[in-house]
């Protein structure tokens, strides 16, 4: 830039080159950038929206990029990543990163696969379910089948003779012992089948709460999961990025060791609800008003963490903490506590973020999480949220979250191929942090 | 968009308008400088003649440092001109403006300390041919530059690591003679010096300037002036405010121009009488620093601590607002103990405004409203939830009790000028009901009316009787405002005497006091014994 800024009339330019305004700091510019950091990530949505858009409605005969049904397909993509990223979102304002949300996301759902497969509300009440008993009382059965077995073929060889003296003794001592086992299988067995027939009796009373056994189980096992993250990391000074990358790999291993290295399996039409069958499904049997219940869930999340971002002392701490941890502790804020806090409540959308990979897959698979985490943390740095702290809002992660959704699924419809997603995408984060950086420096400079 | 246009200056062009007849060899001419709303430099011009030593001399922020960056090509100018020995002057970067001969020496040294005298001279600018050194070029151009420092035995293939600062200042020096510098600037080049290697400096500088060079000598040390320059230039704010020959000219009138007022402005006078102790420190003690500390402080008192960076002041405000964990001693309030954290300390009633504004004091990022009431979010919100309403109210009120200048109470901090800054980080401490302040530094960098400002409030809260504790380097005003000044060297409390009972000599002399030597003066400071009431300000 030259000198001489334009000087004959202050009207045509308001943004750029304020005008000297005096003493009061921050003019037109400042209005600005405030509304860029808000408005930004909604003109990138709505341009990737109007892009595909056209160049879809350009091909062949009409396109179906913007129809009602592409975009409940739409909002049922972006729901599960956007819930993960409202959490990531309060932990990135706190100046915070999670890398293991994928992960123990994908624990969350194991954890509720295996919760319905299991039938955990009866495990709870009972100590066992229907199906560890019926497995105990066939065992038995079959046992006491073998022994018949057993004993009719000893009973056979003992009756012939010229067995000789020791093998015969042997023989005996066999089968008085199997005699014996026999004996005590006879008297378990009443019990067995007792319990079993007791099992399916209370399964009438309890097997109905196994669902929500298992959405609570899941759901908590995300706010341990970011507990563990946040106490670590408040109480060994280590630094996030480190932290989760360690338990990143740790919330694989527990997933898998859940899972017996397989996949969880609950039998779709007795063990899992039709509500969660439903819950991100796009037929039309499913939808409450237009949307399915996963899509509401998420929109009433992200409007309660709205109103809790904007109005709790809690979200002050947090803005305070990852604008300079230094001033939140010198205002007296407990920043270990706050940091812990930030890191469960992470948590907690990872572990209903659990319950959306679910439904989705409706298997638990230990290893569908792995580099979900970028996905997450894209949506929020896309919508406006700083790594280096301080920025973020629920608006804007949404919006992020949204045009993600929106490039997979364009690209998708044009026909492109999945490395094109993938560079678009990747040139999207780039400008994304490319603003936030500019945004930083204009402020340092000021 | 009706701006009130004071700024109807139809000049944005420039005229160079050198009037006057004996051409300036540098002619820096109604240079504005603007960041965001903040404006660095209005119109501000400045004149050095051929084989002259012109003193730009100024309180901190008051634009040296960026009409030095303007003029070694670091910043752009939004409007004004310049001249350098006759041509048009505008550099677009440091590398375009060395080469037009304006070199520039900072305070601290810009050398590759692994590399020899004679690379580090020659750094960004080596003679080569086909992409190989030319070494026989390079070393001619080395010793005439240092020839021309009057410094040949400064042997070019030393490695700067091993020289003494004196001299690794003079390979700085040398890297712009190189480039046939018509116009130094030296920026606080002495602040790092001994005596000796300053006297050395000096004849440098005497000597570059009989050679016809144009200098730009910049310090606060108002002696070392008028040892080597023969012009001054005085700015404030931001404007020129004066020049002239130094010759004629007393020392606080030079003051008085950069300050812009006389003295009894800066230090307004508010009367307060001490009172009961408020705030007692016992031997509290963390290792390397503080050692031992001991004092009482008063209602209504104001209470300095004076002593060297490092002596280990704000390791004692932060290990007595519980930020850093002691190793033993013990802070009662009121003749209270008080648990060691900084949200118990605050309860208590102590509030720490930071030396580091930036990056502790504040959260820049964050709005006015937030970082004024971060302290005690509680008092405007119910079960965890804020109400806007009353935290408006409360912020409303205390950007009027402290005059802060902003858009708005939404506006972020990082936006205010660092004077408004620190009005809010003090109000901040006085909406936590802080009845003991520890202030440290709260004076620095900060423009001369909101000192004053920060003086008279200080005045003000003693009278309503708070305690305040006030660590500054800057004697000037701890003799001014405090009633007693304690001074720290090393980590530990020398000595506690009433203000009047201070001169600045003493204050240097004890504060560079190594660990013993000053034993006679009372290790432990605890409370002056007889009349612990000093005189306060009559």
């Amino acid at each position: 830039m030259t000198d001489s800024p334009a000087p004959s009339s202050p009207k045509q330019q308001p943004a750029p080159s304020v005008p000297a305004r005096g003493p009061a700091e921050g003019g037109p510019r400042r209005h600005w950038s405030l509304l860029g950091s808000v408005v930004g990530p909604f003109l990138a949505l709505i341009a990737v929206v109007g892009l595909f858009g056209a160049a879809d409605s350009m091909q062949g005969e009409g396109g179906t990029f913007l129809t009602v049904r592409n975009l409940q397909a739409l909002s049922v993509q972006t729901a599960p990543v956007a819930v993960a990223a409202l959490g990531m979102t309060v932990i990135i304002i706190a100046g915070g990163i999670d890398l293991s949300a994928g992960t123990a996301m994908a624990l969350c759902a194991t954890v509720l696969a295996w919760s319905l497969k299991e039938d955990v509300a009866l495990v709870i009440r009972t100590g066992g379910n229907v199906q560890s008993a019926a497995v105990d009382v066939k065992e038995a059965e079959d046992r006491l089948t073998e022994i018949d077995r057993n004993l009719s073929a000893a009973d056979r060889q003992l009756e012939s003779s010229g067995l000789p003296a020791p093998r015969r003794e042997r023989l005996q001592n066999r089968r008085t012992s199997l005699q014996k086992e026999q004996q005590e299988l006879q008297t378990a067995l009443p019990v067995l089948q007792q319990r079993l027939s007791s099992m399916e009796q209370q399964s009438a009373t309890w097997t109905r709460f196994t669902p929500a056994v298992a959405v609570v189980l899941a759901v908590a096992t995300g706010c341990l999961c970011g507990l563990l993250n946040g106490v670590i990391i408040s109480a060994l000074q280590v630094v996030p990025f480190i932290v989760t990358l360690g338990t990143m790999t740790f919330y694989l291993g527990l997933a898998k060791m859940l899972a017996e290295e397989t996949t969880v399996r609950p039998d779709r039409a007795t063990q899992v609800p039709d509500w969660l069958t439903d819950f991100l499904s796009i037929r039309s049997h499913a939808q409450i008003g237009g949307f399915p219940l996963g899509v509401w869930l998420a929109i009433l999340l992200a409007l309660l963490l709205a109103v809790v971002l904007r109005y709790s002392v809690f979200s002050r701490h947090v803005f305070a903490l990852g604008s300079s941890e230094a001033t939140a502790r010198l205002c007296g804020i407990n920043v270990a506590r706050n940091k812990a806090a930030v890191y469960a409540l992470g948590g907690l959308f990872i572990g209903i973020g659990g319950l959306y990979q679910f439904a989705r897959l409706s298997v638990g698979e230990p290893t569908a999480g792995i580099g979900l985490e970028l996905r997450v943390i894209a949506a929020v740095v896309i919508g406006g949220g700083s790594l280096s702290g301080g920025r973020g809002s629920v608006p804007g992660t949404l919006a992020g979250a949204a045009v993600m959704a929106v490039i997979a699924s364009g690209c998708t419809q044009l026909g492109l191929r999945n490395p094109v997603q993938d560079i678009v995408l990747g040139d999207i984060i780039v400008a994304a942090v490319t603003v936030d950086q500019i945004r930083q420096r204009r402020l340092a400079a000021g | 968009m009706t701006s009130p246009s004071p700024a109807a200056k139809t000049s944005a062009g420039g005229q160079p308008a050198t009037g006057q007849e004996p051409a300036a060899l540098l002619d820096m001419y109604r240079i504005t400088k603007r960041f965001g709303a903040t404006v660095a430099l209005d119109e501000v011009s400045l004149q050095v003649d051929e084989g002259s030593v012109l003193a730009l001399i100024g309180e901190n922020g008051a634009g040296k440092s960026t009409l030095m960056k303007v003029l070694s090509g670091a910043h752009q100018p939004d409007s004004g001109s310049m001249r350098l020995d006759g041509q048009p002057y505008a550099p677009a970067g440091p590398h375009e403006a060395r080469l037009a001969g304006a070199g520039m020496i900072y305070q601290e040294l810009n050398l590759a300390p692994d590399l020899s005298v004679e690379d580090n001279i020659m750094l960004g600018q080596e003679q080569s041919r086909w992409g190989l050194l030319s070494r026989r070029a390079q070393r001619q151009a080395v010793t005439a530059a240092l020839d021309q420092l009057g410094h040949r035995d400064l042997r070019p293939a030393a490695i700067v690591r091993t020289l003494p600062v004196g001299l690794q200042q003079l390979v700085e020096i040398a890297r712009s003679l190189v480039n046939q510098a018509r116009v130094l600037v030296f920026d606080e080049p002495t602040s790092s010096l001994t005596r000796h290697d300053t006297l050395h400096l000096f004849e440098v500088i005497r000597r570059l300037r009989d050679q016809g060079l144009g200098i730009i000598y910049i310090s606060h040390y108002l002696e070392e002036i008028r040892e080597v320059c023969d012009r001054y230039a005085v700015l404030r704010d931001g404007r020129s405010v004066g020049s002239g020959s130094l010759s004629g000219v007393s020392e606080e009138q030079l003051v008085s121009l950069m300050v812009g007022r006389s003295i009894d402005e800066l230090f307004p006078q508010v009367p307060h009488e001490p009172g009961e102790v408020l705030l007692r420190v016992s031997s509290l003690t963390r290792r390397p620093l503080p050692t031992d500390v001991s004092f009482e402080v008063r209602r209504g008192e104001i209470f300095g601590i004076a002593g060297l960076v490092g002596a280990g002041r704000t390791e004692l405000l932060r290990a007595l607002f519980g930020l850093d964990a002691v190793e033993r001693g013990t802070v009662e309030v009121a003749g209270q103990p008080t648990a060691a954290s900084p949200a118990a300390r605050i309860r208590a009633g102590l509030g720490f405004v930071s030396e580091d504004r930036k990056s502790e004091g504040l959260a820049l990022t964050r709005s006015i409203a937030d970082n004024l009431t971060l302290s005690r979010l509680s008092a405007c919100s119910r079960l965890g939830f804020l109400s806007l309403n009353r935290q408006r109210q409360a912020v409303d009120h205390w950007m009027q009790r402290m005059q802060v200048r902003a858009a708005g109470q939404s506006q972020p901090v990082g936006e205010l000028s660092g004077g408004n800054q620190q009005k809010v980080a003090i109000a901040r401490v006085l909406y936590q009901h802080a009845s003991i302040l520890l202030l440290d530094e709260p004076t620095r960098g900060i423009d001369v009316g909101t000192k004053a400002e920060i003086y008279r409030l200080m005045g003000e809260l003693a009278r309503d009787g708070h305690a305040v504790i006030f660590v500054s380097s800057y004697l000037t005003e701890l003799l001014a405002v405090c009633d007693r000044i304690a001074v720290m060297s090393r980590g530990r409390l020398r000595a506690v005497r009433n203000a009047a009972d201070w001169t600045s000599e003493d204050i240097m002399s004890i504060a560079v006091a190594g660990d013993e030597g000053t034993a006679d003066e009372g290790t432990n400071a605890g409370p002056p014994p007889a009349s612990p009431a000093p005189t306060g300000h009559p």
